[in-house]
């Protein structure tokens, strides 16, 4: 069969997403109209979205989409073409996915908007900006992909504003705008440098098929600082430690449809660009960008699920475990570039594709968490994970889905989470031999990093589904809860069934990165990673080591009949009883009773208080003596240290600053004109 | 490989039959070592046959999942067991995952084992369930730096059945110092997981100090059975990783009857021995505050460090 090209899926989506862009925001005064057509077009959209990047993964290396002008330029130097590479098209596929999932998903959360919020514009920004999403992975000039950057940013800035009649809506907003704007200034000097290699003159010079020829031609100077400029603007992207202060702000007070394609899509972006520049354009890296990158990735991962721990608003918590699995991603990035470097080809693809599939695994994943957390928000009203309890009798087939999405987070077996980190400690044990010198032992240290971060995600999703959904209500609002429309449930089943799929099936998803590493790296999909024996992927040779994830499901399957043997031999007579639970011969147990969720964390504040400085407050109040106390008032705060120590001084720095510079604006003309004609001067001078 | 039914047919049994022996071997000793008459050996397989006996009372406020948990660590727990060599050099499910695979499927009984504290509603149970996991949290780094440092010397492989073979080959040496510090890391790391004296009193009752016992407080009957009978079969599963893989005398490479015949007598006389090592740690220590455990763990973590920089020294 001759499927259509994926030139002609990519340009069906982009039609469409612009198509929901114009008529959501026509349709704007008809809300139910808005939502149906606008998440409408993106349900389609994303359909395209998805052929365009299957076609273009398996229709063989090389053979992607073709170039192609979304519009004639009119301005010198830009050009708005768009090319579906393989790279591209791997994270098309993310992004199209999720907009699927997603779409349906909106369709009965935004009702929650009807008669408070405009739901056209909410469905307009949301396809504006999966349009620009779509565009940043595929645009082939550096200029329009900047232009599609800030469309991108820009609309996220409107979407975590979506209810700017909340101070912290706002502030999270402009706290992102700050921050991604400094990334970008970043991103342009780093083109710009790239640029100026590549010769300067031509427009073509900007292109990404320009650029790719460049390689080791960069000065060592000039691809040291594009490596820095480029890691500290996609950084700020991907939300690494310590430039991630605005994702746990910003993340979680967005509309939680939204909050989902935000730490889903938007943060991969900084990854598609790392994995674009690092490996697509600037040849062999030296080593310290490697040891650089997995070090980064190290702190992030275990930072990130360290406060994601210690937070106990939903949204947030999973906001900071955004951040974990960028650093678990950049883990794999860094030992590729490494690997890389010391000239292992097979091993970087094996890295390369670990830190891809985490990628692929956490947008769904996250996606799935945050949707569940946006239903029990939309049945409780609340975040705080405090007010909630007993929502698996109330929500069962929510707390389902988020039952899988927090096994596959914690990275266990059988699910998707477990075989791409399982990618990456096979990768992180193979580079021990790579080297002679002592950087061979940040491999195993990293590997054990990664092993304290999964145990302490295991930990805090035992916390978040277990506060959660388990026990008793902690609230009124909890015990009203109900579970929520077909269509949210619909969208956390797709991505639920992806969970399982890309857990259970790794050797089937693997065969689309073939044209990836040939791609970046100019080798083909190892073949243990590719066949092996079909569903046990990797073998012990040159992998070390084999899993089945298949394998360990139907094993466990076929173990069943163990304890049901046992228990028709000896208690088929049983019966089983409701009673209370134990309640030490008091008087029965209230919700009170129940352990909090900062009580359930408070082990592992007492053990890194070093880190996390935790600040209590205890009032009592009492008549006789303090064991009887009448009143008693807690307070716990804890204040993260960059935020504290790094970033309040600096901008109490540009603060004092730019009340030093005040001087310079008086307001009076003449002054501006002045200062204008010496700039103008001075470029002058500066060209000539 | 052969993937063989009855292979893994006959570790399963071996597993359920050979855990609670262990079980009771260290309880009995225990007991001596204090002067103390003890309970029987035995007394691990009549405790399972009541419980299995038993009527159950669920609580009224649990869910679904406080019935699944049972269920999913008994077969987790047997799954992993199922990976580790223990009388025969290759473990009959070898293929499908090897020493991570192994921490996972372990990783996996715990969590719905904590989910399973929390589900009634009882603070007990949380507090267990919160222990639980930041304990296993702080011992995961030195378990997985160990196993790194074992696998290194296996050929970079993490496959344990690779590693049996590797440690039976002529360049591992028992005195080598990456293994002796290997060894006593994991030494803490199994007497952490298995929730033994200093970190765990697997004999108490008293609620404000109990981990393992506190999480599984409102299970009974044959519930009750599944979740013992599992955390003795892990146990087991963890002190046979640690037997064969530093001590690998006398295990079977081929399958003939004579030679597995022997290499079970072995496989017996090394967790004996080892479990001897464990009455002696219980006895001549006392339980930890539970904030001085990290400390403890840490210590296996530095251990473990050290041992993967002597493989970098000593090579």
């Amino acid at each position: 069969m001759n499927l259509p090209s994926p030139t002609l899926f990519l340009q069906l989506a982009l039609c469409a997403y612009g198509f929901g862009v114009v008529a959501s925001l026509l349709a704007m005064r008809w809300e139910k109209f808005a939502n149906g057509i606008g998440f409408g077009s993106a349900t389609v959209a994303a359909v395209f979205g998805i052929g365009a990047a299957l076609t273009g993964l398996t229709s063989g290396p090389g053979n992607g989409g073709e170039s192609f002008a979304l519009w004639p330029s009119l301005i010198p130097y830009l050009q708005l073409t768009v090319k579906l590479d393989p790279l591209g098209a791997f994270f098309v596929l993310i992004v199209s996915v999720l907009a699927l999932a997603l779409s349906i998903y909106s369709f009965g959360y935004v009702r929650g908007f009807y008669g408070r919020k405009n739901v056209g514009v909410l469905a307009a920004f949301y396809n504006a900006l999966l349009l620009a999403t779509t565009l940043v992975f595929t645009a082939s000039n550096a200029f329009f992909f900047l232009i599609a950057w800030e469309i991108m940013a820009l609309t996220a800035y409107c979407l975590v504003s979506f209810e700017h009649e909340k101070p912290e809506a706002r502030n999270a907003g402009v706290l992102y705008f700050i921050m991604s704007h400094v990334g970008t200034g970043c991103l342009i000097l780093g083109f710009l440098l790239l640029f100026q290699a590549a010769g300067g003159q031509a427009p073509g010079d900007y292109g990404f098929e320009t650029f790719r020829t460049l390689g080791d031609k960069l000065s060592p100077g000039r691809r040291d600082a594009a490596f820095l400029l480029f890691l500290f603007g996609f950084g700020i992207k991907a939300g690494i430690v310590p430039l991630h202060i605005w994702l746990p702000v910003a993340h979680p007070v967005a509309p939680s449809n939204i909050s989902a394609l935000l730490s889903g899509v938007l943060i991969k972006t900084g990854i598609y660009g790392l994995t674009r520049v690092l490996f697509d354009f600037m040849g062999t890296p030296p080593n310290w960008w490697g040891v650089t990158v997995l070090t980064i990735g190290t702190i992030s991962a275990v930072l990130g699920v360290l406060y994601a721990l210690m937070e106990h608003d939903l949204k947030r918590l999973l906001a900071y475990h955004s951040i974990e699995n960028i650093g678990i991603i950049l883990m794999g990035l860094g030992a590729a570039l490494m690997f890389l470097h010391t000239h292992h080809p097979v091993l970087a693809t094996l890295a390369l594709i670990a830190g891809l599939y985490h990628t692929m695994n956490h947008a769904i994943f996250k996606a799935l968490l945050f949707l569940g957390a946006g239903a029990v928000l939309h049945a409780t009203h609340t975040r705080n994970m405090e007010e909630m309890g007993g929502l698996i009798k109330r929500m069962p087939t929510t707390a389902f889905c988020f039952l899988v999405g927090a096994v596959a987070i914690s990275a266990l077996p059988p699910l998707n989470g477990f075989v791409s980190e399982w990618l990456t400690y096979q990768a992180l044990l193979q580079g021990f031999g790579t080297t002679d010198s002592l950087v061979r032992l940040m491999f195993p240290l990293s590997g054990a990093m990664l092993a304290l971060t999964g145990a302490l995600a295991a930990a805090c999703f035992v916390k978040a589904f277990g506060i959660t959904f388990l026990a008793q209500p902690r609230s009124d609002h909890a015990a009203q809860a109900h579970e929520v429309a077909p269509t949210m449930l619909a969208g956390m089943g797709l991505l639920t069934a992806a969970c399982i799929f890309l857990g259970l099936f790794p050797t089937l998803f693997l065969k689309l990165f073939n044209p990836l590493t040939v791609q970046l790296l100019g080798q083909p999909l190892p073949g243990f990673l590719s066949e092996a024996d079909g569903w046990v992927l990797g073998n012990t040779q040159e992998m070390g080591g084999t899993v089945s994830t298949l394998g360990i499901a139907l094993m466990g399957i076929c173990l069943l009949p163990v304890p049901l043997v046992l228990w028709l031999f000896f208690g088929r007579q049983t019966k089983v009883r409701i009673g209370p639970t134990w309640d030490c011969g008091l008087k029965g147990l209230t919700p009170q009773m129940e352990y909090t969720a900062t009580g359930f964390s408070k082990p592992i504040r007492m053990i890194f208080k070093a880190l996390f400085l935790p600040r209590r407050e205890v009032q009592r109040e009492y008549d006789y003596s303090p064991y009887f106390a009448k009143n008693l008032h807690f307070e716990s705060h804890i204040e993260e240290a960059f935020v504290t120590r790094l970033y309040r001084p600096l901008n109490r720095g540009i603060l004092r600053f730019s009340r030093r510079m005040r001087g310079l604006q008086a307001g009076s003309i003449q002054a501006y004109l002045i200062y204008i004609f010496i700039t103008l001067l001075l470029l002058l001078m500066f060209a000539l | 490989m052969m993937f063989s039914v009855l292979a893994i047919l006959l570790q399963t049994a071996l597993l359920l039959a050979l855990a609670p022996l262990v079980s009771g071997c260290i309880k009995n000793w225990k007991a001596k070592l204090q002067n103390r008459r003890g309970p029987r050996v035995w007394q691990p397989y009549f405790d399972l046959a009541k419980f299995l006996r038993k009527d159950m009372v669920i609580s009224e406020h649990a869910s679904w999942i406080f019935r699944v948990v049972p269920y999913v660590l008994f077969i987790s727990t047997l799954l992993a067991g199922l990976m580790v060599p223990m009388v025969s050099v290759s473990a009959p499910l070898s293929l499908f995952g090897g020493a991570l695979a192994f921490v996972g499927l372990l990783a996996l009984g715990r969590f719905f084992l904590a989910l399973g504290g929390l589900d009634p509603a009882s603070a007990f149970g949380g507090m267990g369930s919160s222990r639980e996991m930041t304990i296993a949290a702080v011992a995961e780094p030195a378990l997985m730096l160990a196993i790194f440092t074992v696998a290194i010397a296996a050929h970079k492989s993490t496959n344990l059945s690779q590693m049996l073979i590797a440690a039976q080959g002529p360049t591992w040496k028992l005195l080598n110092p990456a293994h002796v510090l290997a060894f006593a890391a994991l030494f803490i790391v199994l007497l952490a997981e298995t929730g033994r004296i200093p970190i765990d009193n697997p004999a108490t009752h008293l609620e404000l100090t109990m981990i393992h016992e506190a999480m599984i407080l409102e299970y009974s009957g044959r519930y009750l059975a599944l979740v013992e009978w599992s955390a003795s079969v892990k146990q087991l599963v963890l002190m046979a990783l640690l037997a064969n893989i530093f001590f690998p005398i006398g295990i079977a490479t081929d399958s003939s009857a004579a030679s597995l015949g022997l290499s079970l007598g072995w496989f017996l006389a090394k967790l004996l021995a080892l479990a001897g090592a464990v009455v002696l740690v219980e006895t001549t220590n006392a339980k930890l505050r539970l904030f001085r455990v990290p400390d403890l763990l840490s210590a296996a973590f530095i251990l473990a460090t050290l041992a993967l920089l002597s493989t970098f020294l000593f090579q």
